[in-house]
């Protein structure tokens, strides 16, 4: 297999706290292969968006990368000076966030936020800039595009106002694009929209895209390959369809069984019990010990990466082991 | 129609009138300045019954909290009644009855921070005197126990609880006033996947043990065809079609609700990712200015000249089924894309 776009090893970013140090990302490694959608998957607090800050390096204190390393195209961006950090941003890796109000800027038109992204890297002209950002825009499905090129944000619907965020990240080229629940705060029908128009986007521009999210099955219209988090760590990575189908670790299977569609009508749902623990008092071993029905006295160890190409988790007690070796071909 | 939770041609319109200065220059140079109207909710006629979960799905600005928010009495209705069990819920611009109680999405906005958590369920049983003032801290632990907290988060302040813990409080704030029924809006919504199991679960044991009736607002579809036993979608401030859950989901008859259903992504029977999705076209109209005919006309596959003019009106379609559409989907030749999520 060729070299992947990115590459995260070991990665570690703490926060220090009243409470503590807070173990936001805690020894996580994956690779990004260039042209792949990867879909990162967890509840909160469970670190998937520190994990897409990390790589872009926006941890600012009381935050900080405690360790590990992140390679995009080669290059360790872990400990890199800020200047060079800012020249890769928005050249060579992007991100899209959850509320575009607040990544918009609300006193600039669309056009003047698009013409400082692309003044960013490069000296553009006045028509060049033009021309770029309106079939930006048009790319990502806005209707009208040179109308909504003197548009402010707040004259915008959420939906659109998402895609000028979307048609700014992809402004530049990037390899890599780091999507943080971009549509959790929109409609179904909207969501239902950029979620094709992503598709698209991607497979013909090429990029990379980490696509974070809670919810399954959002993320699997997109990814091929699905990466679960919890507490920090990531327990679980796989092709889609064989993670939704035969989850390792028992917090994916308990994830998966929680969706209200997995039960008949009025049953009682499956639900995992208690609650994530607090990220500065982690029990030892594994973290999830303390939800699992499968635990036993060996749990009380961390548990190391259990490598199967193309799967790998982290569990003392993976589950549909049996199951796999009957049913994959 | 009329049902436990009635709610009798409801209309409901938010008047924005211009500011002073605006007004004065309209004047000045002759013109008229005309107050802003919000079509939230119009003429929306709805019943449920004694014990019956209704599930009121749309999207965002199409009016389900505004109907929501009439049902328990936090809305005047500009026009139209709504009641419970026959006694009108607003009574002279006032919340008239306590029979009816609301749950609100947010149980970090709907909580007061500087209340302890017992007092804030304590304090409704108590100036409706259900409850004595010796008898209010065992009747707050009882209502705590019920929602599955112990009896030490009395003491408590909201900051010092979850996301989840938060939301349990706020169901026995709402359960403490001895209501018949529950209004719920989006009460899951900002919950994570595995605590949102939690709370359906609870939902579904109080409506069990309590015999609630309950008007369940959500714009997620699955949890909506978990919990409903009826269904309906609201479109730009109308109901576009009611019926039971099952055949609903099993072969919508407006265009809306097929729409609505094709674009929700969803995992299959196997658990395997369903990857072809197709979205509705367009975007919500405003409700300041609501499009002649049929408002979905616009964006609607199926759509004729007659939509374009003539607002279709709910009737009957099929088996305890109505639908506001000139032209309604064979519900029998429908196949849906696998949709066990």
């Amino acid at each position: 297999m060729s070299t992947p776009l990115l590459q995260v090893r070991d990665l570690a970013t703490q926060f220090a706290t009243r409470a503590g140090v807070a173990r936001a990302v805690d020894g996580v490694s994956f690779d990004v292969h260039a042209g792949e959608i990867v879909g990162l998957v967890g509840e909160s607090g469970s670190g998937k968006s520190v994990t897409g800050y990390s790589i872009l390096g926006l941890i600012d204190p009381p935050g900080r990368i405690a360790g590990g390393s992140i390679k995009l195209d080669g290059q360790e961006l872990v400990g890199l000076p800020n200047r060079r950090l800012r020249s890769l941003r928005g050249r060579r890796m992007a991100m899209v966030f959850q509320d575009p109000m607040s990544t918009l800027n609300a006193v600039l038109k669309v056009s003047e936020q698009m013409q400082l992204a692309l003044q960013a890297h490069g000296k553009p002209s006045g028509a060049e800039i033009r021309e770029r950002s309106m079939a930006a825009l048009a790319k990502v499905g806005i209707p009208d595009p040179e109308r909504r090129l003197d548009a402010y944000p707040h004259e915008l619907s959420g939906g659109m106002r998402q895609r000028v965020a979307i048609a700014i990240a992809f402004l530049n080229h990037p390899a890599l694009v780091i999507c943080d629940e971009p549509t959790t705060a929109l409609d179904v029908s909207i969501q239902a929209q950029i979620l094709v128009e992503m598709k698209s986007l991607v497979r013909e521009a090429g990029v990379s895209l980490v696509w974070i999210s809670h919810d399954l099955a959002t993320v699997s219209v997109l990814a091929s390959r699905l990466l679960v988090m919890y507490a920090g760590r990531l327990i679980e990575q796989g092709p889609t369809p064989e993670v939704l189908r035969r989850p390792r670790h028992p917090y994916t299977q308990g994830l998966i069984d929680s969706l209200p569609s997995r039960a008949a009508p009025g049953r009682d749902l499956v639900q995992i019990p208690g609650a994530t623990p607090s990220l500065t008092a982690l029990p030892s071993g594994c973290a999830f010990k303390e939800r699992c029905s499968h635990a036993t006295g060996a749990c009380d160890k961390a548990p190391e990466q259990t490598f199967e190409r193309p799967r790998i988790w982290r569990c003392h007690h993976p589950l549909n082991i049996g199951a796999v070796a009957s049913a994959m071909p | 129609m009329s049902g436990f939770i009635d709610l009798a041609d409801i209309t409901r319109r938010f008047t924005s009138v211009p500011p002073f200065t605006e007004r004065l220059a309209k004047r000045l140079t002759g013109s008229t300045a005309s107050a802003t109207v919000v079509h939230a909710v119009e003429g929306v006629s709805l019943g449920i019954a004694q014990g019956e979960t209704l599930g009121l799905v749309g999207e965002s600005g199409c009016g389900k909290s505004t109907l929501g928010r009439v049902a328990a009495g936090i809305l005047q209705a500009s026009i139209g009644t709504a009641s419970v069990a026959g006694e009108p819920v607003m009574a002279g611009g006032r919340k008239h009855t306590t029979r009816i109680q609301m749950v609100f999405q947010d149980p970090f906005a709907s909580l007061n921070p500087r209340m302890r958590v017992g007092d804030t369920i304590g304090e409704g049983p108590l100036a409706h005197g259900l409850v004595t003032k010796a008898e209010s801290p065992a009747d707050t632990v009882r209502w705590l126990a019920a929602v599955g907290l112990d009896a030490a988060a009395a003491q408590r302040f909201p900051h010092q609880f979850s996301g989840g813990q938060r939301q349990r409080v706020a169901i026995a704030r709402a359960l403490a006033m001895r209501p018949d029924a529950l209004v719920c809006d989006e009460p899951v919504a900002s919950l994570d996947v595995s605590i949102q199991a939690q709370i359906i679960n609870l939902f579904l044991k109080l409506r069990r043990e309590l015999n609630l009736t309950m008007l369940f607002i959500s714009h997620d579809l699955s949890v909506v065809r978990h919990v409903s036993d009826r269904v309906a979608i609201m479109y730009l401030g109308r109901i576009v079609e009611t019926g039971p859950t099952e055949a609903i989901f099993a072969a919508p008859c407006h265009p809306y609700t097929r729409a609505l259903l094709d674009s929700a992504p969803r995992l299959a029977a196997d658990g395997a990712p369903v990857q072809d999705i197709s979205p509705i076209r367009g975007e919500l109209p405003s409700p300041l200015h609501p499009p002649p005919g049929c408002a979905f006309h616009q964006r609607c596959a199926f759509a004729q000249e007659r939509c374009k003019r003539e607002l279709p009106v709910l009737r009957a379609s099929g088996k305890l089924r109505e639908a506001a559409c000139h032209f309604p989907l064979e519900t029998e030749h429908y196949e849906r894309q696998p949709h066990a999520a």
